[in-house]
């Protein structure tokens, strides 16, 4: 890695003590040999492990629930079912007012995802857990299932999910969140070229080294201690709170070394399950996904399908940009409505474009509910978003990087979610890269800078 | 049939931080009587080192070496609410709210050892190595130890700080869009140059030049592991990562890492990383997030650069050989 100091110098105060300097982890070495104490990792006499029974369907209607061969296996201390948990339907963001509840901790009469939590089985040993939970009958009616976007926004898809009542989420907005910026008509009128793309992903696993996990410990005074590798310890704190109708004061949260999260460990999916059967038994329960768990039940990366049409001139200017994304939620929000918000609002890129017109969408299927991941809401926009330069450049037969220093925003700029741009640095970036790939682009670019408008 | 070269640029930018809930951060700082300081958290270390950035802002801010700050973190009833670590927060949020707490509890030490050596606290400064001195006459000076040990057992003085980080929640505008969401941007710029068989359509990066602009490198050799193991992630991402191969089909999802595919060390390519540091108003000494915005150029840049190799746009995620076979069998046929 070379720090380039020459940029940006007269903005920077160098020569610190502390910053800016390479100084070793300190806690690298416990890392290395092994001697890092990670939540797993607590010896809690007196155990229970938890294993859930886990929906089979897409989306089903369960007409019984049978556990009375799973409550004769050896070692099952105790089984839970929708009812058992104080208040079920909950979701995430309410802390923020973010709504409305729309998934159960253990389906309530209906599984809207294939591998969705029905039943919790706590026993003595984690094969007993397992063994149990085989034995759980479940009697199902298989209901139509929708898993593709375009098919579940059509009239009369299956309705994926009740408590929203259509199968996309509704913001204050209406359907989508919505951004408008200029005169986007006039921009497509006004233009020399027009070129409209379709671009799209699948899911994608967050892969981390330590799988999702907690262990609560009864305290004895009527606090549970929940040692979590959570990626955030009040947000899981006050949604146990408010799932399991307990007050915050009886909840302990301890974690802060978590073995890669890339924002796969921050639904709160674990603990408040895992609390409940520690209260229900009086003994500590470990609920730990199996790599299996991790890489199926986990909330993947949503798929996303994003359609861009932009207004481009012969000189190289963008003069309309017109994006339309979805994101496949799956069955539940967890945070997806944020993450198409958060597109919305990145979706012109880092480029000055006069007309804009987003809209993006949050959708519900039978999928897997999607959640938060490294670049949430904003990596694969910039996949399409890139792209579609390259192939706008092309179009108008101009240097690929030549055309992005034309669009590049610059102090002051005007975003289109009305944002005066500050602390621009993309020229520089795409000047030093010039160098570095020898790709030489003409002089008058090299010698722009984003702390000015115009050139 | 032959293999083919091509090279692909992209450009990006990232927000630092969301506050679609105001995101609140807070830190609580105090120190020991040897003079060690103490930094409390509920914020989440996540592998990134998290706790050694805050342990190196503390020191920075307090004018001690980072080896006498200890950084206790997540435990809920010890430490202050922190919103937790995503959306590229951690740095630039718990960071502002430690640099604020170390603030308040610097005064209080400058105060204390005002006192011992008789002067202003205005005429105080340290020396970053665990020493106060009065300003343009170091050699009357005190230990930090010293005034700690001063602090608790002779004076009764806490020295101590607390330090938030909150921004007004941005509730976008219903018909426009307008909103805040963030409040600084990084900033990226990859080229990718890769070798494609037209026979296999086996995809290999040969080279990234990735050039990002983070604010500030707090710790270099930190920001280099963040920013070449984000650039590992995005070619993963670009060539290899799916849960479900056949989106939306539910059918032959990965259950373990045989067959879930991602990058070996064997597909790594040859990584150049180059940072410049335009230091962002309201970060922590200029520092905004790098950890996600490192790894989305290069998924991009390498779809670029496979349509200069050999042609054809994949423009479904991820790009697979059977992708660019399919494409190439197209443009054939045309």
């Amino acid at each position: 890695m070379e720090l380039r100091k020459n940029y940006f110098a007269d903005q920077r105060k160098d020569g610190l003590h502390e910053i800016g300097h390479g100084r070793p982890r300190l806690d690298s070495p416990g890392h290395v040999t092994g001697k890092t104490a990670y939540f797993a990792d607590r010896n809690v006499p007196n155990m229970l492990h938890l294993k859930m029974v886990r929906s089979p369907h897409h989306h089903a209607r369960i007409r019984s629930i049978d556990t009375s061969e799973a409550e004769k296996h050896p070692g099952v201390v105790k089984i839970l079912t929708a009812r058992d948990v104080p208040h079920n339907v909950y979701t995430i963001l309410i802390l923020i007012q973010v709504g409305p509840e729309d998934e159960t901790v253990l389906a309530d009469g209906k599984p809207r995802w294939k591998g969705e939590a029905v039943v919790a089985v706590l026993a003595e040993t984690e094969r007993a857990a397992q063994e149990a939970a085989a034995k759980v009958k479940v009697d199902y009616e298989v209901l139509p299932a929708v898993f593709d976007m375009e098919e579940a926004l059509k009239p009369g898809a299956p309705l994926v999910n009740e408590y929203h009542g259509q199968n996309y989420y509704l913001y204050d907005s209406g359907e989508c969140r919505k951004v408008r910026f200029g005169d986007v008509e006039a921009g497509f009128a006004g233009a020399d070229h027009i070129l409209e793309q379709s671009y799209q992903s699948s899911p994608i696993e967050h892969a981390p080294t330590e799988t999702t996990g907690c262990v609560v410990v009864p305290e004895g005074n009527d606090r549970f201690t929940c040692y979590t590798n959570t990626q955030a310890m009040f947000f899981t704190l006050d949604n146990a709170s408010i799932i399991l109708q307990m007050p915050g004061s009886k909840l302990h949260f301890v974690g802060g070394t978590v073995g890669g999260g890339f924002g796969g460990k921050v639904d709160v999916i674990v603990e408040p399950i895992a609390i409940l059967g520690a209260k229900l038994t009086g003994r500590p329960v470990s609920f730990i996904y199996s790599r299996e768990e991790e890489m199926q039940i986990s909330s993947p990366r949503a798929a996303e399908k994003i359609i861009i049409k932009d207004g481009v001139m012969n000189d190289g200017r963008i003069v309309a940009r017109k994006v339309t994304g979805y994101t496949d939620a799956g069955a539940y929000s967890r945070h997806s409505p944020y993450g198409a918000q958060k597109g919305a609002a990145h979706y012109p890129g880092p480029y000055t474009i006069p007309n804009v017109w987003i809209d993006t969408y949050c959708v519900y299927t039978n999928r897997t509910p999607s959640s938060a991941m490294r670049g949430f809401g904003v990596t694969i926009g910039d996949f399409a978003l890139e792209v579609q330069m390259d192939k706008l450049a092309r179009l108008i037969g101009m240097d690929p990087l030549e055309f992005r220093f034309i669009n590049a925003y610059r102090d002051g700029d005007m975003k289109a979610h009305r944002q005066p741009t500050e602390g621009a640095a993309l020229i520089e970036c795409m000047q030093e890269a010039s160098r570095a790939a020898n790709w030489p682009v003409a002089e008058k670019y090299m010698a722009m800078s984003s702390y000015t408008k115009g050139a | 049939m032959a293999i083919r070269r091509g090279r692909g640029v992209a450009a990006i930018n990232y927000p630092t931080g969301m506050n679609l809930g105001g995101d609140p951060t807070q830190a609580l700082v105090h120190s020991t009587p040897t003079g060690n300081f103490m930094v409390t958290l509920s914020s989440v270390d996540l592998g990134q080192g998290l706790k050694q950035i805050m342990a190196q802002i503390c020191a920075e801010t307090i004018g001690v070496p980072t080896d006498r700050v200890t950084i206790d973190t997540a435990d809920t009833d010890t430490g202050p609410h922190c919103m937790g670590t995503f959306a590229s927060r951690g740095t630039h949020r718990a960071g502002n709210a430690v640099i604020q707490a170390a603030k308040e509890a610097r005064q209080v030490m400058l105060e204390v050892a005002a006192e011992e050596l008789e002067v202003n606290a205005s005429d105080l400064e340290t020396d970053g190595q665990g020493n106060i001195l009065v300003k343009g006459a170091p050699q009357k000076s005190i230990s930090i130890f010293d005034v700690a040990l001063s602090a608790h057992f002779k004076r009764g003085r806490s020295i101590s700080g607390r330090g938030m980080f909150l921004i007004p929640r941005s509730y976008p505008e219903k018909e426009t869009g307008a909103m805040k969401p963030s409040t600084c941007y990084a900033h990226a710029c990859t080229v990718a140059e890769v070798e494609v068989d037209d026979e296999t359509g086996e995809v290999t990066v040969l080279t990234v030049k990735n050039v990002f602009e983070i604010g500030r490198a707090l710790n270099p050799k930190m920001v280099e592991q963040q920013l070449v193991g984000g650039s590992w992630m995005g070619i993963s991402h670009a060539l290899y990562e799916t849960t479900e191969p056949y989106y939306p089909n539910r059918d032959h999802g990965g259950t373990d890492f045989n067959q879930y595919l991602m990058p070996g060390p064997g597909d790594l390519a040859q990584t150049e990383i180059i940072v410049l540091e335009r230091p962002s108003a309201d970060g922590p000494y200029g520092a905004k997030g790098p950890g996600e915005m490192c790894a989305n150029p290069q998924i991009p840049a390498v779809a670029n650069a496979v349509f200069d190799a050999v042609g054809v746009r994949i423009d479904t995620l991820p790009i697979t050989p059977e992708r660019i076979l399919r494409a190439l069998k197209a443009q054939a046929a045309n």
